[in-house]
């Protein structure tokens, strides 16, 4: 039978552990922004070194699965004596994944922008350093805003991921209540209705967000 | 670095290799099956079942493949569906992809110039000789790189059946690592796995495109 009051009974819990989801996923959307904004620099820079490392990265950290890389870490930190928390290691593996498709989400996003941009601030006298950071980076992002709130909800479902190394958001938190109430269908099915609700509300505030940002 | 264990584990590190292609392969096939027939569905479907399956679309696309998976796999047995953990994965794999692939189907087909079925019609084709000489054809072409694209990111969901138990390559090194504690070796071997299958199927893909959309180019 199908029990609703498991459901009801597990439900706070649940949604508590999604802090965690969130945390993981905001936190990492951000580092992978700030990582993805430098990578995308490198590949965009006139040196052939720098083009070479962001090209490797990005093929690295996009061949590689999620799961891997979240393993990777997880054994090779402590094995050159680094010991941090697992929250923190887990929310730099998947900024360092993030980073790499957000790079070229940024790198598209450049393209777009019209030559005569560049050109002008050129014209006028402003540095390299200027041209990147108040003219191109700014309308990139505009640009990029779409892709950025698909990457956030990508980032989201990719979190229940990091269940593995033991971190208790939704996902490992729906396996330890399955496993003690006997009710996995029940239990995982509330699970995915809260991720569908998290993304849902993302994919509503991103097209308002857009809507704003419009004009 | 232990080379000796590459030769202590190498069939098993193959099997899994072989075992992680073949749930790509069937995954991506009956996927694309499943997600050209909900997008045919889809176009001419009565208002519930259209309702249907776009909630079922939503669904899939909104929560993570590792939750899924535990639906299918955990929760199944209480509904009656009791699989092993290779047909649930393969199946899990399917109905994944099916989501997505229904979606790019769906925008390749409108995509199609209205035109051209225009024509069609007003050479009196019948209904299905359009669908199959013209908006297939066609809404194929425009589809392709963004099929390829997601035929990749399977490959990649392929690691999750471990968690269910799939003998897969990730099933292999972990039993591998657990057994040896090398886990430098057992990384090495994931990573460069992953990059090279990644690397092939990307290539064929630019090759597929670059074969369909030949005509396109001008003479």
């Amino acid at each position: 039978m199908f029990s609703f009051k498991t459901i009801l009974d597990n439900l706070p819990t649940l949604a508590w552990a999604g802090r965690f989801t969130l945390l993981i996923s905001v936190l990492g959307c951000a580092l992978g922004l700030v990582i993805g904004a430098v990578i995308c620099a490198l590949a965009v820079s006139r040196s052939r070194v720098a083009q070479t490392v962001a090209a490797i990265y990005v093929s690295f950290f996009r061949g590689v699965p999620l799961l891997v890389q979240l393993l990777l870490f997880f054994y090779m930190l402590p094995l050159i004596g680094l010991n941090i928390p697992a929250t923190v290691a887990a929310v730099v593996t998947v900024g360092l994944c993030a980073a790499a498709y957000i790079s070229e989400i940024l790198r598209g996003a450049l393209n777009a922008i019209p030559r005569g941009q560049r050109e002008a601030a050129i014209a006028i006298g402003l540095s390299p350093r200027d041209i990147w950071a108040r003219i191109l980076m700014p309308q990139a992002l505009k640009i990029a805003m779409p892709a950025m709130v698909n990457e956030l909800i990508l980032l989201v479902k990719a979190s229940s991921l990091v269940s593995v190394v033991g971190i208790v958001e939704i996902t490992r938190m729906s396996q330890s209540i399955a496993a003690a109430t006997y009710r996995p269908l029940e239990i995982y099915l509330t699970a995915a209705f809260l991720y569908l609700i998290i993304n849902l509300a993302l994919a509503f505030g991103g097209r308002r967000l857009e809507r704003r940002l419009a004009y | 670095m232990d080379w000796g264990l590459f030769v202590r584990f190498g069939p098993a590190l193959a099997q899994g290799i072989a075992m992680t292609i073949a749930c790509w392969i069937a995954g991506t096939v009956l996927g694309m099956a499943l997600g050209f027939v909900i997008a045919l569905v889809r176009r001419r479907a009565p208002r519930a079942l259209g309702w249907v399956l776009t909630a079922y679309i939503e669904f899939i696309r909104g929560t993570p493949f590792l939750v899924q998976l535990f639906v299918l796999y955990y929760g199944g047995p209480m509904v009656g569906l009791r699989l092993d953990a290779l047909p649930a994965g393969i199946l899990g794999l399917t109905l994944y992809g099916s989501a997505y692939f229904a979606e790019i189907f769906r925008a390749g087909f409108q995509a199609v110039p209205s035109g051209q079925i225009e024509a069609a019609r007003a050479m009196g084709f019948a209904p299905g000789v359009i669908l199959r000489r013209v908006e297939v054809p066609a809404m194929l072409v425009s589809a392709l790189p963004a099929l390829v694209n997601f035929s990749i990111i399977l490959t990649k969901e392929t690691v999750i059946l471990s968690m269910i138990t799939v003998p897969e390559i990730m099933f292999a090194t972990g039993k591998m690592m657990a057994e040896t504690f090398a886990f430098v070796e057992t990384t090495l071997v994931l990573a460069l796995f992953f990059w090279v299958f990644v690397e092939v199927i990307s290539r064929l893909g630019r090759w597929l495109e670059r074969r369909a959309t030949h005509y396109l180019l001008e003479r």
